[in-house]
C-alpha cells in the first residue's frame, strides 16, 4: 500500500470513530439524543471492553473456536471445490451430470441448512463446520468453472501442436490459467465463511466444543448472542469488531498468498 | 505418430533438414447446416515447397485463417486431401507449428519457460535443448528478458518470443498467420528483418499468411494470391530476388515493383468482387488501393 493510501485510510477510520463517539454520547455532550445512534455504546467504551476481554481466556477460546471452524469449512471447501470445479470444466459428461444438481443446491442459503445439518450430523461441531463449508464451497466451484472455461482456445491449440499430452495440458495450461479465478473464489469465499459461521453459532446454540463449556464454548457468534441475552451491549459490539478484524486478516492473508502464487499478474 | 524434431542444429548455416513438403489438393471446407452450408474454401489446390518460404496473400475475410486451421489439423476439410510428405493430415502435430495472429504466449510462464514449453512437453529438457534455447533467445534479442512474463514484454518482443518458442521445436513446416499484424510500422519492419534473418539461417519450409504486399515480396520465394471467398489460388508468383534481401534494395528493384503491380492488380479484382457484395473489409481495401495507385 502507498503511503498516501495509508494516510487516507487512517484519517477515514479516525473520522468514523469520532462521529460514532459523538453520536453515542450526543445526549451528554450536546443535550440532544440522536435517535437510535445514541443507543449504541461509544467506541471508547468498546475499546475498553475489548482490552478487558483480551485478558479473559474464555474470550480467546471463543475467537479460537470460530477461527477453527472457519478454517475447517474453508479448507474442506477448497479441497473438494477446486477438483470438482476443474472436473466439471474439463469433462462435458461430468458437467452434464453434476451441474443440474449443483444449480438446484446452490441458491439455498447456507443458513437454511442449519436445522437439517443439526439433524444429519452426529455432533453440533460437525454441523456448524458443514454449514461453514457450504458458505465457501459454491462460490469456489463457480469461480473455478468460470475460470477454466474462459481459457483461450489458442493456448490449447498451441500446446497441442507443440506435442503436449492431455495430462501436460492439464498441469501446465488449465491449472495455472485457472489459478487467478481460484484465488478470487477463495478470497470471496472466506468472507462468506465468517458471515456463516457466526450465524450458525447463534442459531445452533454454539456447539459443545471447548474446555470451558457454556458461553465460552460457543465461538464468537454465541458470544455475541450471549452478550445480547445478558444485556451487555458493549460486549456485543466488541464481538462484532473482533469478527470484522478477523475477516479482514483472513482476506488479507489470502490476497498475499494469491499474489505469491500468481506472480505473472503482479508486475504489469 | 508425429515426427519428432531432430537434434537442434547449433550451426544453422548447415541445416539438418529443409522440412516437409505440403500438397493441398482439391480441398473444400464449408460451415453451417446441410443444405445451408457456406463454402469458405472451395476446390483449392497448391503446394508448399520444401525449404521454401511461401506467402499467401488475399483480401481480408477470404478464408485464409480457415486454410491455416486445416493445414494445422485443428479442423478437417469437407473434401479433398492435405498431404505432408505423402502422409495425410489427421490432426495437430509437432511437425506443423502455427504462430498465431495475436500472441498466444502463456501468460503464466516466463519468456524462457515459454520457449522451453515444447521440449518439456515431449520430455526433451536436455542440455542440448537448453543450449538451443539460449541461442534462440540471443537471436531474437531477448536474452535479458528471459525471466520476464509476457505481460512485461512489448508487442514486438512478444512476437519474437513466440517465433523462438516455435523454432525450438524445429518443425518441418512453420505456419504463420499474419504474425506481425497490429504492430506499428517501425516494429513491423524490424520484425520482418528478424524473421528474414531467421529464415535465411534455418531454411525450413515456411508458410506465411499476410495482407501486406510489401511484406510478401520482401519475404517470399513464392506468393500465392487468393481469390475472394470461397477461396482458391488465383495466381502463384515466383519471387526470385536474391537472399539475403534488404528492404532498400527491394524498393528500388524493377522486378519487385513489377511483381507488386501484378499482385495489386489481381488483389484489386478480387476485392472488387467482394466489394460488389457489400463487404466492409473490401471497401477499405479498395480505398487503400486507390490511394496507393495515385501515389505511384
Amino acid at each position: 500500500m502507498k503511503r498516501e493510501d495509508l494516510r487516507r485510510g487512517a484519517v477515514a477510520i479516525c473520522v468514523f470513530l469520532l462521529l460514532w463517539e459523538a453520536g453515542s454520547r450526543s445526549e451528554s455532550w450536546f443535550g440532544y439524543a440522536v435517535p437510535s445512534v445514541s443507543q449504541i455504546p461509544p467506541p471508547s467504551a468498546v475499546l475498553l471492553e475489548m482490552s478487558r476481554l483480551m485478558l479473559e481466556p474464555s474470550f480467546w477460546e471463543s475467537a479460537y473456536l470460530s477461527t477453527l471452524r472457519v478454517f475447517e469449512g474453508f479448507f474442506a471447501a477448497m479441497l473438494i471445490g477446486i477438483p470438482l470445479g476443474l472436473a466439471m470444466a474439463v469433462s462435458r459428461t461430468f458437467y452434464g451430470i453434476t451441474f443440474p444438481v449443483f444449480e438446484v443446491l446452490r441458491p439455498i442459503p447456507p443458513l437454511a441448512w442449519v436445522p437439517a445439518s443439526i439433524i444429519f450430523w452426529p455432533t453440533q461441531e460437525l454441523s456448524i463446520a458443514f454449514v461453514t463449508f457450504l458458505g465457501a464451497f459454491f462460490t469456489i466451484v463457480i469461480n473455478v468453472i468460470g475460470g477454466a472455461q474462459a481459457i483461450d482456445i489458442r493456448y490449447f491449440q498451441a500446446a497441442r501442436s507443440m506435442g503436449s499430452s492431455t495430462w501436460d495440458i492439464f498441469r501446465r495450461i488449465i491449472l495455472p490459467a485457472t489459478l487467478p479465478s481460484i484465488v478470487v473464489g477463495a478470497t470471496v469465499g472466506v468472507g462468506i465463511t465468517w458471515a456463516v459461521v457466526v450465524a450458525a453459532e447463534m442459531i445452533s446454540g454454539g456447539g459443545s466444543a471447548g474446555s470451558m463449556g457454556g458461553a465460552a464454548g460457543g465461538g464468537l457468534g454465541f458470544f455475541i448472542w450471549n452478550s445480547y441475552v445478558g444485556g451487555s451491549y458493549t460486549q456485543i459490539v466488541a464481538g462484532m469488531v473482533t469478527i470484522g478484524i478477523a475477516g479482514y486478516i483472513s482476506s488479507a492473508l489470502l490476497r498475499t498468498v494469491g499474489q505469491w502464487i500468481t506472480p505473472w499478474l503482479n508486475e504489469g | 505418430m508425429h515426427q519428432m524434431p531432430r537434434a537442434p542444429s547449433l550451426h544453422a548455416s548447415t541445416p539438418v533438414s529443409l522440412g516437409s513438403q505440403i500438397s493441398v489438393s482439391k480441398v473444400s471446407k464449408s460451415y453451417g447446416a446441410e443444405g445451408f452450408a457456406k463454402d469458405v474454401v472451395s476446390n483449392c489446390s497448391f503446394t508448399i515447397e520444401r525449404g521454401k518460404l511461401t506467402v499467401m496473400i488475399g483480401p481480408s475475410g477470404c478464408g485464409k485463417s480457415t486454410l491455416i486451421r486445416l493445414l494445422a489439423g485443428f479442423e478437417r476439410p469437407t473434401s479433398g486431401t492435405i498431404l505432408v510428405d505423402d502422409r495425410p493430415v489427421t490432426g495437430p502435430g509437432v511437425d506443423r507449428l502455427v504462430v498465431f495472429q495475436e500472441s498466444a504466449l502463456f501468460p503464466w510462464m516466463s519468456t524462457y519457460d515459454n520457449i522451453m514449453f515444447g521440449p518439456r512437453a515431449r520430455g526433451e529438457d536436455t542440455k542440448a535443448m537448453r543450449a538451443f534455447a539460449e541461442t534462440l533467445l540471443q537471436k531474437v534479442g531477448l536474452s535479458a528478458f528471459r525471466k520476464k512474463y509476457p505481460s512485461q514484454l512489448s508487442g514486438g518482443m512478444q512476437r519474437r518470443a513466440e517465433l523462438a518458442r516455435s523454432m525450438i521445436n524445429q518443425p518441418n513446416v512453420m505456419i504463420l498467420d499474419e504474425p506481425f499484424r497490429g504492430l506499428d510500422a517501425m516494429t513491423k519492419r524490424l520484425m520482418q528483418e528478424y524473421f528474414a534473418k531467421l529464415y535465411d539461417e534455418f531454411r525450413r519450409t515456411t508458410f506465411f499468411v499476410t495482407t501486406d504486399i510489401d511484406e510478401a515480396i520482401y519475404l517470399a520465394d513464392r506468393i500465392l494470391i487468393m481469390t475472394n471467398i470461397p477461396t482458391q489460388v488465383r495466381a502463384a508468383i515466383d519471387v526470385n530476388l536474391p537472399r539475403p534481401r534488404q528492404v532498400e534494395n527491394i524498393t528500388e528493384s524493377d522486378e519487385a515493383n513489377a511483381i507488386k503491380m501484378q499482385a495489386l492488380g489481381l488483389l484489386h479484382e478480387e476485392a472488387m468482387k467482394s466489394f460488389a457484395r457489400g463487404s466492409k473489409a473490401a471497401a477499405d481495401f479498395v480505398d487503400a488501393y486507390a490511394k496507393r495507385v495515385n501515389k505511384t
